[in-house]
């Protein structure tokens, strides 16, 4: 019998390996509604510049230090006390990736 | 130049310009284009774009106010920017950067003064309408918003972080600001009806709403509609709803809810409940037809390919349209006749009847959003 603490780290990292490939297999017309959810929907409260607004700032200076998998579990689950709504309901793991990894390139220059 | 071509020069320049070269500004309108940081100048009768003013910068959740005569517009753009267009010239009058991150202006009761709500720096400044000079500054410790123009040269609004409403009094030599504090937990944005009266602050993060009875000496904030979703299930809010003086129907306000996929409905005296209406999804803008007699609502993200028209007698659910993906905003002309709805997605303002409710006209536009007519001019709190 395996330490299930050993097994339970095996499993996270094996979790973070599937969703590291989950932004992965996102068709380009897919990516491109995403790109322009972003600057739309998410545009509303973090500014069409992701410089913020009531939401904080999304620029890839204010999102430095913060990681992929932070991001789009915020991204999902929201932020309890604040405006940022969970986009689960409307949105997969791999789509919350795929804006996570959008959001961490420098796409604004 | 010859003497001749002079005294023709001078003699054209007395002369009054010809009918046919002059345009009125009653129907006219700005239309917000907001990635493309651009606005349209429409025409109403025409059901036209008559011209493109570019280069204004980020103008995500841009609005913007008339000056008294209808000539020229203050835009109010997220990244700052506060721009004086003239609309009959349209041509960009004057453009300063005066804010790190805005939400919204007001212009004085008498036109002389254009204020802006600020997120970063948190707080109010107010500019000469002629010249964009900064008159005041009034800073918060949080982000101003729900800011709007009430009688007697006075702008309101509310702060975000710290619970607060501010009354600005800009009639006297130097601003006089009077503190609400504790209205109520996070407002997210205001109106004003268009007597003047009465401000309401909606909350995001409590059940309620709070109203101030500005006609009070002194003014005091009270909770209105409190616990109105208790027992019921909060939803995401994937867009802030928004309130506007538009609110007033008849002898009730309807505001929308907030985590709720409901309109409430106010007597605006008492400010006790008349009653509810279950919508297609979370409301974003609730918008008395002028008159009053219905109520028309758009909704959030992802339900915000729909409009409801609502009976304001019977609260009921009369019409239902969908314009197409992403509706943002509408407009009606001034005695109500047709409503211009924006569809951000499909790049075009659709145009329809109120009474029949048929589309009878179509603009393009790139990604548009707020529509603003310049009859907007004549009324408190727009």
């Amino acid at each position: 019998m395996p330490d299930p603490r050993a097994l339970f780290i095996l499993m996270c990292l094996g979790a973070v390996q599937i969703s590291a490939a989950a932004a992965e297999g996102i068709a380009p017309d897919h990516a491109a509604r995403l790109e322009r959810l972003v600057t739309q929907d998410c545009g509303s409260c973090h500014g069409l510049t992701r410089k913020g607004g009531l939401g904080s700032p999304l620029t890839t200076e204010a999102l430095d230090g913060v990681d992929r998998e932070t991001l789009a579990m915020i991204t999902r689950d929201g932020l309890p006390g604040t405006a940022m709504p969970p986009w689960r309901p409307l949105m997969t793991e791999a789509e919350a990736y795929w804006i996570s990894d959008y959001l961490l390139k420098d796409t604004t220059q | 130049m010859t003497r001749f071509a002079a005294l023709l020069l001078s003699s054209a320049l007395s002369l009054p310009a010809m009918a046919s070269d002059l345009r009125a500004t009653g129907d006219l309108g700005v239309i917000v284009e907001r990635a493309t940081g651009s606005v349209l100048i429409v025409d109403q009768s025409e059901h036209a774009a008559i011209g493109r003013i570019e280069g204004l910068g980020d103008l995500s959740h841009a609005s913007l106010v008339f000056s008294p005569d209808e000539r020229f517009a203050y835009l109010f753009g997220r990244d700052g920017g506060l721009t004086k267009i003239d609309i009959l010239a349209q041509t960009v009058v004057n453009r300063v950067i005066q804010g790190g991150n805005s939400i919204g202006g007001a212009i004085s009761d008498d036109g002389r003064l254009v204020a802006v709500a600020n997120y970063e720096p948190g707080g109010v400044k107010i500019f000469d309408a002629d010249t964009l000079e900064l008159v005041a500054d009034i800073p918060a410790e949080g982000k101003a918003l729900g800011l709007e123009d009430a009688p007697g040269r006075r702008f309101v609004f509310s702060v975000w972080d710290t619970n607060e409403t501010r009354i600005v009094d800009m009639s006297g030599p130097e601003p006089e600001v009077t503190v609400l504090p504790e209205i109520g937990t996070n407002p997210y944005d205001a109106l004003i009806t268009d007597d003047g009266r009465t401000y309401i602050a909606g909350l995001f993060g409590e059940d309620g709403l709070s109203a101030i009875d500005l006609w009070e000496e002194p003014p005091v904030a009270r909770r209105i509609l409190p616990g109105y979703g208790r027992g019921q299930v909060e939803m995401p809010v994937y867009k802030m709803p928004h309130l506007e003086g538009w609110a007033k129907a008849g002898e009730q306000i309807v505001l929308p809810a907030v985590h709720h996929a409901e309109v409430l409905w106010v007597d605006s005296r008492t400010l006790e409940e008349t009653g509810r209406t279950a919508t297609h999804g979370q409301p974003v803008f609730a918008m008395a037809r002028p008159g009053g007699r219905q109520v028309w609502v758009n909704f959030a993200h992802p339900k915000n390919d729909t409009i409801q028209v609502i009976d304001s007698m019977s609260h009921e659910i009369t019409g239902e349209l969908k314009p197409g993906p992403a509706v943002l905003h509408m407009e009606f002309t001034s005695r109500g006749t047709e409503a211009w709805v924006s569809v951000r997605d499909d790049n075009k303002v659709v145009i329809y009847d109120t009474t029949t409710l048929q589309q009878i006209g179509e603009i393009a536009a790139e990604s548009p959003s707020g529509i603003f007519f310049t009859a907007r001019a004549h009324r408190l709190g727009l």
